[in-house]
């Protein structure tokens, strides 16, 4: 009694949907907390047992899940209770409760069986019919698509369009969780092909095309219905829809694209509808890219979509070039101006689509042109799209071991240049490639040496934690490749400027190391000096001798490298300006210096070139800016500065004994301290070149060694170390005495141990740090400074401009395919075995899955063997499309009984009859698309003869270029198509 | 096909979901979050599509409103434009110049209509007549429905 009472106090005064969104827009007491009383509500409510009620509850409970997200699966047996009312305004609450709460695993789905079969089959009310039908399309299970097949096999014939069109869509659910389901229902699917209704052709095309899209071969036999449709159909929808599938099918028979491309160039031309229009285009120039004119016709669509003022227009006319772009290259060029004009759009999706097509249009030949003019919009463009351009300039340019780059000093320091700009985040790409370069390609070095000096002198840089990586990159070519600067004493102060305190320990580390190898370049070049003067050696031959240590190219590279090494001591080192404090120093190293290098080049005697007061000087600058970093706490530092300073120590007595005798006749290199620095010389001017990534396979495994130990231990160790993706370098000593001319990958081969030294343990070192296990311990502690911003994006060139400067340089580039600078060959990039692998990656297989496979079985008939066929391997087609292969029934057998054309077996000396009926082939493909149907009775009568249609036949398979014995393969396209 | 239809206000409150993909309530509410960030903050004059996890959102503003469907990398972003707005017309012809308030408080109407319109994530009817006419007499089901339980009601009373 008590809960009847309770149960009409709830339908009178229970709060309506109305009321709660009242309650909830009031807000009286806050959202949460409104819902969370809302809900106490409900959860009483619900359990009433006057059905309103509950359906009322029920609807509120939707409400707040869909558009609050709260949980309702506890009141999933509500639902069903609701569903199962007999009224249809509970009922639908129900229903729409359950498709929107409900998910596979809902426990209470196995409930609902009955009820859905009742509705089903509902012969008085359709509404409910489709209620039930839109419900499954969401929640069908695979045991419910089992259980309701037969009512929705017999819904599929309704006489109802309404209820029918909503079984058929529902179809691809059921197919889908349940393919057994295709043997029962597919034929009737396929029957409502031909339905005169437009609304349930529409569906059934719809199911079609998901079904297409996902497994196209299965559905390859029904092109002739397709075909149909896409030639009479006058509905948008449909012909939409009709395209998708055909851009699919059509991948998988070239035959189907002769005769689909004439209906769909006819809807392009013809219709007013720009979804269609653009759809066209879209399978064109997606699927039908072979037909020139097609394509041609595409691209003139195309081009009033770019040049519409509706963004979406433009963004989807963008969206079809970059797909043509790959295969005719001509359709961009055509359209660059308004690419590039788009680049400047202000919708961020437009442009990210124009420098993707600018980027296509990337060649050897416009490059650098294309390059600059890019980086220029990257100075203006907010950071994200900056960093877009610069990544897409990065990996274009490296792509495939820098094919498209000819002159790499151009660009080496276009990465240097990239470095400088405000937005830049692309360090590690920038980093990786400067030394990938480095390695590989030997003739660039003087200019990367020239670059990493740049940017490692300029204070400023110093504070932008992007760079740190790059400046990282800097210091180890300037310290590994010291010989080519033109100033090594200017490398140490700006390795030792104050504010590499800003660095983070692991790249300072490397700053350190490099100034000890640039200080040991200096030491060494000042002895050899020495050595010259005081001994009867003309100088040339010493620093020769040094030069010879790297084989260095012949001609003008050798020569600047050495004049500039000996010239400008008289400014640089001249007592004034060593006097100068460390700071001032460091500071004064400006970019002025440069021009003034370049300007005051001329020879300087070798003698003077490094004085006794620079070394001594330098020394001591060494001594003060490291001295303070001997209780660094980090490991690395440490050491690297022990290490230096305790050299220091070892050769500063001596070193400044020898200055003393100066005068004197002192044969130097019987001094202790020469022949340390000699030895350090040696050591660092190895050659470090890349290795093979697989270069370890061709160790030999020493004896006793065992490999095939189970490590799985290890990976719990190890786990979190991981692996660079991309290539990796190790770095490996070689002896330049064995052969200075011997080119690199010969090098490769000549690896072997060197007997431990000091020398051995120092590249250790490098080895660690630029090999696998490079350090990458990063911590961006930004430390503040007081110095203005690293670089100020240079704005004065105005926007306008250099739109049109870049089309102008497109077209002149475009047109004239010669370099016009190519005198400089282009350098030798060194190639690894392991390096370029540019495997397209592997296609999955073929989805092997229930559903093709019923389907195939319905469409080809019970004895289509197509999984035997598949796995033969004696099969002689070596067609490349894979899909293909996959259609082929074994041809003596299936032919016959399919199609009873025996015809179709003839395919004996079939060239010889090509020549001979090709040009009629060409006719019938001027024939305007009204003939087709006739052209198809006519193929009829002839087909009776033995004779037109196999010529026809021939035709595209000459054009398709497949092997001859094709014919095998097409029994499940009915001829007439063909 | 569709995978989900999203309507929401300029605030970002959202005022109708419709899952035609299995999404789980919790990444409802993850995409839906992520998603209106993405819309809203996009301007005026701009383009109506968005590249989102390898799908892509089709999304069109009406009045204080956005409606947004995902659509599949190789679905007509401009036929989805088209349904968005046969949808709309479609709600307007219903409540008649239809407001934010009219999906407010009918909330469920709109999903009923939607339903006519899209049914597993396909158009399945593109007669605005049709769907008026279908959604009316279900309408009036509900209605009998309706004046039968207070008719109950009052006898209770």
């Amino acid at each position: 009694m008590a809960s009847t009472t309770s149960s009409i106090m709830d339908t009178l005064f229970q709060r309506t949907l109305e009321d709660l969104i009242k309650g909830l827009r009031l807000q009286l007491i806050g959202e949460s907390a409104f819902i969370s009383k809302a809900l106490d509500e409900i959860r009483r409510e619900i359990k009433s047992t006057d059905p309103h009620t509950k359906s009322n509850a029920l609807q509120k409970l939707s409400y707040l899940s869909s558009l609050h997200h709260l949980d309702m699966s506890w009141a999933a047996f509500h639902v069903v209770e609701v569903m199962s009312s007999s009224r249809f305004s509970h009922k639908k609450i129900g229903y729409h409760a359950a498709s929107l709460s409900f998910s596979d695993s809902t426990p209470v789905l196995l409930l609902i069986t009955n009820q859905l079969r009742k509705d089903l089959t509902n012969p008085n009310n359709e509404f409910e019919v489709s209620l039930a039908l839109e419900c499954l399309s969401r929640i069908a299970t695979t045991d419910l698509c089992r259980d309701l097949t037969p009512e929705i096999f017999t819904l599929l014939s309704s006489t109802k369009i309404f209820v029918r069109k909503k079984a058929i869509a529902l179809v691809l659910r059921v197919f889908e969780k349940y393919p057994d389901a295709v043997k029962v229902c597919f034929k009737r699917l396929v029957e409502n092909l031909d339905s005169t209704d437009p609304h349930i052709v529409s569906a059934v095309v719809g199911v079609f095309c998901e079904l297409t899209s996902n497994d196209p071969k299965s559905y390859l036999p029904l092109a002739p219905e397709f075909y149909r449709i896409l030639v009479d159909s006058k509905n948008n929808w449909v012909l939409i829809k009709m395209l998708k599938i055909f851009a699919k099918l059509v991948l998988l028979e070239p035959r189907l694209a002769k005769r689909v491309v004439e209906p769909v160039c006819d809807h392009m031309r013809r219709t007013g509808a720009k979804s269609l229009m653009f759809e066209c285009v879209r399978t064109v120039v997606s699927s039908l890219s072979d037909y020139e004119e097609a394509v041609k016709l595409a691209v003139v669509k195309i081009r009033e979509l770019l040049l519409d003022d509706d963004p979406n227009l433009k963004y989807l006319g963008l969206n079809a070039l970059s797909i043509v772009a790959p295969k005719h290259l001509w359709a961009v060029l055509e359209n660059k101006e308004v690419v590039i004009k788009w680049l400047s759009d202000e919708d961020p999706n437009i442009k990210r689509e124009s420098l993707r097509l600018v980027m296509a249009m990337v060649s050897e030949n416009n490059v650098v042109e294309i390059c600059r003019v890019l980086v220029n919009y990257a100075l203006k463009s907010d950071p994200e799209f900056c960093n877009e351009i610069l990544g897409s300039i990065l990996s274009t340019c490296s792509r495939n071991l820098y094919e498209i780059v000819n002159d790499f000093d151009w660009y080496v320091s276009l990465l240097g240049e990239m470095s400088r700009i405000l937005h830049c985040q692309q360090g590690d790409e920038i980093e990786n490639q400067l030394i990938d370069i480095c390695m590989r390609v030997r003739d660039v070095r003087p200019e990367l040496v020239r670059v990493g000096r740049d940017l490692l002198i300029d204070p400023a840089l110093l504070s932008n934690h992007f760079l740190y990586r790059i400046l990282s990159a800097a210091a180890w070519v300037s310290g590994e490749y010291v010989e080519f600067s033109r100033n090594p004493f200017e490398l140490i102060e700006a390795l030792l400027q104050p504010r590499t305190n800003l660095l983070p320990p692991s790249i300072r580390a490397i700053y350190i190391q490099s100034a000890f190898k640039v200080l040991i370049f200096c030491l060494h070049s000042y002895l050899l000096q020495r050595e010259s003067t005081t001994s009867s050696y003309p100088d040339t031959s010493a620093l020769s001798e040094l030069a010879s240590k790297r084989e260095m190219p012949e001609g003008s590279d050798s020569a600047t490298f050495k004049a500039p090494s000996h010239s400008e001591q008289d400014e640089v080192f001249n007592p004034r300006v060593s006097n100068q404090s460390f700071e001032e120093l460091s500071v004064g190293n400006g970019g002025d210096r440069t021009i003034s290098h370049g300007q005051t080049s001329t020879p300087v005697t070798s003698e003077n070139s490094f004085t006794y007061e620079a070394v001594v000087n330098h020394l001591n600058l060494i001594e003060l800016a490291l001295g303070p970093l001997t209780g660094s706490h980090d490991v690395e530092i440490l050491e690297r500065v022990r290490n230096l300073l305790c050299f220091i120590e070892l050769i500063k007595g001596e070193v400044l004994e020898c200055l003393v005798q100066k005068e004197e006749n002192l044969n130097s290199a019987e001094m202790k301290s020469s022949k340390i620095i000699k030895l350090m010389s040696d050591a660092f001017s190895e050659e470090l070149g890349p290795v093979s990534v697989s270069a370890q396979e061709r160790v030999p495994i020493p004896e006793g060694l065992v490999l095939k130990e189970n490590l799985n231990d290890l990976e719990m160790i190890c786990g979190d170390i991981q692996l660079p993706s991309s290539i990796s370098f190790s770095l490996v000593s070689n002896h330049y005495e064995e052969g200075v001319g011997a080119s690199l990958p010969d090098l490769q081969s000549k690896e072997e141990l060197e007997p431990p030294s000091e020398a051995t343990s120092l590249l250790a070192e490098h080895r660690k740090r630029h090999g696998l296990y490079y350090l990458s311990s990063e911590k961006n502690d930004i430390v503040a400074n007081d110095y203005p911003p690293a670089n100020d994006p240079k704005l004065q060139d105005n926007q306008n401009n250099d739109t049109e400067d870049l089309v102008k340089l497109t077209e002149q580039l475009l047109v004239s395919k010669k370099r016009p600078n190519q005198a400089k060959p282009r350098p030798v990039v060194v190639k690894l075995d392991g390096d370029v692998v540019p495997v397209s990656a592997n296609r999955p297989g073929p989805k092997d899955d229930l559903l093709s496979g019923a389907v195939q079985e319905v469409l080809l008939g019970s004895d289509t063997r197509t999984s035997t066929s598949r796995s033969n391997p004696s099969d002689k087609s070596s067609s490349k499309r894979k899909g293909k292969e996959k259609l082929i029934t074994d041809p003596s057998s299936e032919l016959n009984e399919n199609l009873g054309d025996a015809e179709k077996l003839d395919h004996e000396n079939p060239s010889s009859r090509r020549s001979k009926h090709r040009t009629h082939g060409k006719e019938r493909r001027h024939k305007s698309p009204g003939k087709i149907r006739e052209e198809r009775e006519e193929n009829g009568q002839k087909e009776k003869k033995k004779s037109s249609h196999r010529h026809a036949r021939h035709k595209t398979r000459q054009r398709a270029d497949v092997p001859l014995n094709v014919v095998s393969e097409t029994p499940v396209i009915p001829d007439f198509l063909l | 096909m569709i995978h989900f239809v999203i309507l929401n206000n300029r605030q970002g409150k959202v005022r109708l979901t419709k899952w035609y993909s299995t999404y789980s309530q919790k990444e409802r509410s993850k995409v839906i979050r992520e998603l209106t960030g993405i819309i809203l903050s996009r301007g005026p004059k701009l383009c109506n599509f968005v590249e989102w996890r390898g799908l892509k959102v089709v999304y069109k503003r009406y009045a204080g409103l956005y409606f947004s469907m995902c659509i599949d990398q190789d679905d007509n972003e401009l036929e989805t434009l088209d349904i968005i707005h046969h949808y709309v017309e479609m709600l307007d012809r219903y409540f008649l110049n239809v407001c934010e308030l009219d999906l407010i408080y009918n909330f469920h109407k709109a999903y009923y209509i939607l339903d006519e319109l899209l049914l597993a994530g396909e158009l399945q009817e593109s007669s605005r007549r049709t769907i008026a006419r279908l959604v009316a007499a279900q309408d009036s089901l509900v209605e009998t429905a309706r004046e039968q339980a207070s008719l109950l009601g009052d006898l209770v009373k």
